[in-house]
């Protein structure tokens, strides 16, 4: 009896230790957490992350960024308008249905109506027609050559799993808030959540059934929002966690010198830049009454050209960020490369502009900037404040939360700031028509926080909006980059680095997005 | 006794209205939810839409006045941030608060009246020198500094505790507990002692100074006369009538240690309300925020509610002032 009992136990612990040889769990943390487990609720990239792995789109991204085929195989135009895109076959949700044209149908309508957040993914959608089980074409109201990129972030849920789950649409605060799909989730992609705690622990496990070819290690991950940055950094010193996004600047060296610890970063796709107000006849917040100093581009040249960049790169963003001349990202669909250069930081040029400008002894100025919300936002002001006053200009810094924040960059009741800004389409067109363009209709201009406007650049922007040649769209995009910066419409600085803290056992993929790819996770 | 009580529930009320007045006129400067209710590529109609059907644009007054009438009713809307009801992030966030207060509670308690016994005993002793210049530490180090340093000792280089979290729960109905797992347990040591070390200081401070009291006065000195042994003199007579004033300090400074969980449950990601009501902030999440300071409030309310129903009970001094007056 003992010996069978003994045998058991040895057999027991055997088949753990030949399942924890190849088996592996993934615990990794970051700042916060997603706000839902429903993939159309808030257009967040912490939310659009972990589902990202639960959840699936027609197109995906490669380890080098690229678009690649996931729920659809391929796809290509055959007509201006109209996109064909066959679907993959043999797909199954998590609970076992199959996937098919009608669960893409159902979350066009679903991601584009009341409560979506998603809409920005879907806008360009007229319409989607089924053509089989496995076939769709998508019709969109303008010639729209990057819809396969842009429908990446659009997740395809379940049309049965919803419908039978009282989920058709995104938790509404007009209908008492919380779904089924707030709190539990069921995509195709290569994991599944286990369980979900809001704010305390999420648990995904592999999908067993995934249709793709298997490329990570990971049969579980644990995920923990640790919102104190000491404390991420003391749980992955102590190795409670595996990976932790963000890795504070100021914490580089000393995880570096962990002989088990490793930091990779890269450039994120976010470009910070400064924005002035070019419309109002006198700024809100200055000692210049009678004009507005911000509508002289000689000005606004002077700014640029007291802004020493190597100095924040160095100094404040510890050696990695990444300077810019275009308010896009070099990753961004339309990135002019050749147009990629900054004006000269040159004090004495700057002084002269101001001078001839009619402020030879410069003018007070009110700064607006956030201190929660960019890499080391609030230094980056204070930096460039102590900058702008060595050509006479005295800027009284508002450093706040990004809660009082936004609001004013958003309403236009600022005279100078610092923002950042993403293509949520991962195109030149998106920052075009948000940040560049006159503010407008719509979401036109919406977060041109200056008022920047130029006829010509809003002409070019309408037009590559409905562009169908590549070559013809890039050179739109580049000519009207060159306006905005011949213009200093705003004065880009960098793109800030995505910085992760990890074990060196763990290898990942670390993409401009920031998304945590699990599917190329591998634990050691 | 009745109209004591009816009276003492009045004041209440009123407290809490003006909590509620106070938060409500605050959160006026947090800024504005609606920005990241609807994410970056929103137009300003989605804005203006969405503001309206929260009744974020109307006046202050009647903002004020839905919010008490709903509260009223137990009920303290919807999340902005999560979009889920305050009552129930509330219900999945309260044990793990109230485990942790209480544990930190205990702790002050088991700690604190030890050493100031032995503070008041040995007032000589370098132990007792060692304990007030503890004592000094815990009272001045702020409560962030000290959860920190006990992240580094123990956590990042001893490598014995977590440095986060609650560890594995276990689901008792409603109430989820920590304590009923080994990494709960393990998990609940250094944010416990954070929270509880500046109780744990006072106690002993408080202990220490009434024991030197109570063994001058003349019943412990008649005690000694008859002989009784050190034992006895010191804990059945001299504790026992120490005891009054620190219990009594112990359950009013439990609604501080509520309230002050909100820094150790950040520093220890520990998701109890506290760090509901950080993370709320950062949002400009005011229905959680209000419901959050009006239930503190409700907690040191009712706390000295019981308290000086307590002290009726116990002292007939002031039944007969009652009596008096009336």
């Amino acid at each position: 009896m003992k010996r069978t009992f003994s045998r058991i136990a040895f057999g027991a612990l055997a088949c753990v230790l030949v399942s924890a040889a190849d088996a592996a769990t993934l615990r990794f943390a970051n700042q916060g957490d997603a706000l839902s487990m429903d993939p159309h609720m808030h257009n967040e990239a912490v939310l659009l992350s972990l589902t990202g792995n639960v959840y699936e789109s027609l197109t995906g991204r490669g380890r080098k960024f690229e678009t690649t085929p996931e729920l659809a195989t391929d796809w290509k135009q055959t007509a201006p308008t109209v996109w064909r895109f066959n679907l993959r076959k043999g797909v199954k949700f998590h609970d076992g249905t199959p996937f098919t044209a009608d669960d893409v149908i159902f979350s066009f309508e679903r991601a584009r109506g009341e409560g979506s957040d998603v809409k920005v993914y879907v806008s360009a959608i007229k319409e989607i027609r089924k053509v089989d089980a496995h076939a769709i074409d998508i019709v969109t109201t303008d010639p729209f050559l990057i819809l396969p990129q842009t429908v990446s972030r659009w997740y395809v849920m379940s049309k049965s799993w919803c419908e039978k789950n009282n989920a058709t649409r995104p938790a509404d605060v007009r209908k008492g808030g919380e779904n089924y799909a707030t709190l539990r989730a069921n995509g195709t992609g290569p994991f599944m959540l286990k369980s979900r705690e809001p704010g305390v622990r999420t648990v995904f496990t592999a999908n067993p059934d995934w249709w793709g070819k298997v490329e990570h290690n990971v049969t579980e991950a644990i995920f923990t929002p640790i919102g104190n940055d000491a404390t991420r950094v003391a749980a992955l010193v102590s190795g409670e966690i595996d990976m932790m996004d963000p890795l504070p600047l100021q914490d580089v060296p000393r995880v570096q010198s962990n002989p088990n610890l490793k930091v990779m970063q890269s450039p994120e796709l976010r470009t910070i830049f400064l924005g002035m107000d070019q419309k109002r006849d006198e700024l809100l917040h200055s000692n210049i009454k009678g004009r507005n100093p911000f509508k002289d581009v000689r000005v606004r040249r002077a700014f640029y050209q007291a802004i020493d960049i190597e100095a924040i790169r160095t100094r404040i963003m510890r050696g990695v960020s990444t300077p810019t001349g275009l308010m896009v990202a070099p990753d961004t669909q339309g990135f002019a490369p050749e147009l990629n250069k900054r004006l000269p930081y040159d004090l004495e040029a700057a002084k002269k502009l101001m001078a001839e400008a009619g402020y030879p002894s410069g003018f007070e100025v009110g700064m607006n900037c956030p201190n929660d919300r960019y890499v080391n936002d609030s230094e980056i002001c204070q930096a460039i404040a102590a900058m702008l006053a060595k050509i006479g200009v005295k800027v009284n810094l508002v450093a706040e939360s990004k809660s009082l924040f936004f609001p004013k960059v958003i309403g236009r009741n600022v005279s100078f700031y610092l923002a950042g800004w993403t293509p949520a389409s991962q195109d030149s067109h998106n920052a075009l028509f948000a940040v560049m363009s006159t503010p407008g209709e719509g979401a036109q201009g919406q977060f041109n926080g200056g008022a920047y406007s130029n006829p010509r650049l809003d002409e070019l922007t309408r037009k590559i909006g409905a562009e169908n040649d590549t070559a013809r769209r890039n050179a739109m995009i580049a000519e009207a980059f060159k306006i905005h910066q011949d213009d200093i419409g705003h004065i880009p600085l960098h793109q800030q680095p995505i910085t992760w803290g990890m074990k060196k056992t763990v290898e990942m993929v670390q993409l401009p997005d920031n998304f945590l790819y699990m599917r190329w996770v591998m634990v050691k | 006794m009745l109209a004591f009580c009816i009276r003492r529930i009045a004041q209440a009320a009123v407290v809490m209205l003006v909590v509620g007045l106070i938060a409500f006129a605050l959160f006026r400067f947090v800024g504005d939810p609606v920005v990241f209710m609807l994410g970056q590529d929103a137009t300003p109609q989605d804005r203006a839409r969405m503001s309206a059907e929260l009744g974020l644009d109307q006046p202050f007054h009647l903002q004020y006045a839905r919010f008490v009438g709903r509260a009223l009713h137990g009920e303290f809307g919807l999340s902005l941030r999560q979009l889920r009801p305050v009552s129930t992030l509330f219900r999945e966030r309260l044990p793990a608060t109230l485990e942790l207060a209480i544990a930190a509670a205990l702790f002050a308690l088991a700690v604190g009246i030890p050493m100031g016994v032995y503070a008041a005993l040995r007032r000589r002793s370098w132990l007792t020198q060692a304990f007030l210049v503890l004592s000094l530490a815990g009272v001045a180090l702020p409560t962030f500094l000290i959860g920190i340093l006990l992240i580094l000792v123990f956590a990042v280089q001893l490598g014995w505790l977590p440095s986060f979290g609650r560890g594995e729960t276990v689901a008792l109905g409603a109430w989820s507990t920590g304590l009923l797992t080994a990494s709960g347990l393990k998990a609940l040591i250094l944010p416990a002692i954070t929270l509880g070390l500046y109780q744990m200081t006072l106690i002993m401070r408080l202990t220490r100074a009434e024991m030197l009291e109570v063994l001058r006065t003349d019943y412990i000195r008649f005690a000694r006369a008859r002989g009784l042994t050190d034992r006895a003199v010191y804990f059945r007579h001299g504790l026992y009538n120490t005891l009054v004033p620190v219990i009594t300090i112990a359950g009013l400074q439990l609604g501080s240690i509520i309230a002050f969980a909100i820094i150790t449950e950040t520093v220890f990601q520990w998701p109890g309300m506290g760090l509901l009501f950080i993370q709320s902030v950062m949002f400009a999440d005011v229905p959680v925020m209000a419901a959050y300071l009006c239930l503190i409030a409700l907690v040191f309310v009712v706390i000295n509610f019981v308290v000086d129903l307590l002290y009726h009970v116990v002292d007939p001094r002031l039944r007969l002032e009652l009596a008096a007056a009336r």
